[in-house]
């Protein structure tokens, strides 16, 4: 009796931490994006330069691969994500700034926005509500990330336009694929710990933000 | 990008991401669950759907 009793509360308990995971999550994702946004405004404000976007995502590269995985089991990780986000926040701003001094910009970046949002939103309800695990697309996923990351090195130095319209389309299909492979992940115990994944769901949707604002800045606004 | 140096500092950053991504992505490669009947579909169709979305942004814009 005593383990039939087990056999039952463990589901239960498995259940219930895995709804905590993805409350948190979705929650902590919220603030984040949140307070992103303020420091968008806030460099959009000081007419912060280019190069700011850079500076930015390089120091938050650095924190996300050195200092997140050392934190993320402490509450000094919530400290850490908020400072990612806010630096990477700070550099969006920069080029928001770029972006709007353009004829069709704050149509372009209200559409990337609004985009973003519909993309995200529709990729996740989808991944919670079909049941399905889409665990499967880990070595697909994150080989199609070593594949991208060389192909940015390059275009770093070559500087390209088609191959940085061909990253931007395929980074964009890359982090669609992370949304269902992350969620999943959530919902099927694989993904613990709400700090990373509030970690990996804001960067699919900051790299979806700024693929989708490339895309629609390079072939929105002909007429 | 006109700051060389800053170049040069972001492809190392994304040198230094490449090398903490492979051994995940080796790991997911071999070790990760496979695909059954039908799961390739279900994923095909949203990421067709987001495709579908961006045609339709890039022609409102």
């Amino acid at each position: 009796m005593n383990r039939f009793n087990q056999t039952i509360a463990q589901p239960a308990q498995s259940a219930l931490a895995v709804n905590k995971v993805i409350k948190n999550t979705y929650m902590l994702l919220s603030a984040t994006l949140f307070f992103s946004a303020i420091m968008a405004m806030v460099s959009m404000f000081l007419a912060m330069p280019p190069m700011a976007y850079l500076i930015s995502v390089i120091g938050a590269m650095l924190l996300g691969m050195f200092v997140l995985p050392r934190t993320a089991n402490s509450s000094s990780g919530i400290g850490v994500i908020f400072l990612i986000t806010g630096m990477l926040g700070f550099g969006l701003g920069a080029i928001l700034t770029l972006y709007l001094q353009l004829p069709h910009g704050p149509q372009t970046i209200a559409t990337a926005l609004g985009g973003t949002g519909v993309i995200f939103l529709g990729l996740s309800g989808y991944a919670l509500t079909s049941k399905r695990d889409f665990s499967f697309m880990g070595g697909f996923v994150f080989a199609g990330m070593l594949v991208m990351i060389v192909a940015i090195i390059a275009n770093i130095f070559l500087q390209l336009p088609f191959l940085s319209l061909a990253i931007s389309a395929g980074v964009m299909l890359l982090m669609s694929a992370y949304i269902l492979f992350q969620t999943s992940q959530m919902m099927n115990g694989g993904e613990t710990n709400y700090i990373f994944a509030t970690y990996s769901l804001y960067m699919a949707i900051f790299n979806i933000f700024i693929s989708l604002l490339q895309i629609l800045g390079v072939f929105g606004g002909d007429d | 990008m006109d700051n060389i140096w800053l170049q040069i500092a972001l492809a190392a950053t994304m040198g230094m991401m490449l090398f903490f991504l492979y051994p995940r992505a080796k790991q997911w490669m071999q070790n990760g669950p496979k695909a059954e009947q039908g799961d390739w579909m279900a994923a095909v169709i949203p990421l067709l759907a987001v495709v579908g979305f961006v045609l339709l942004l890039i022609m409102l814009v």
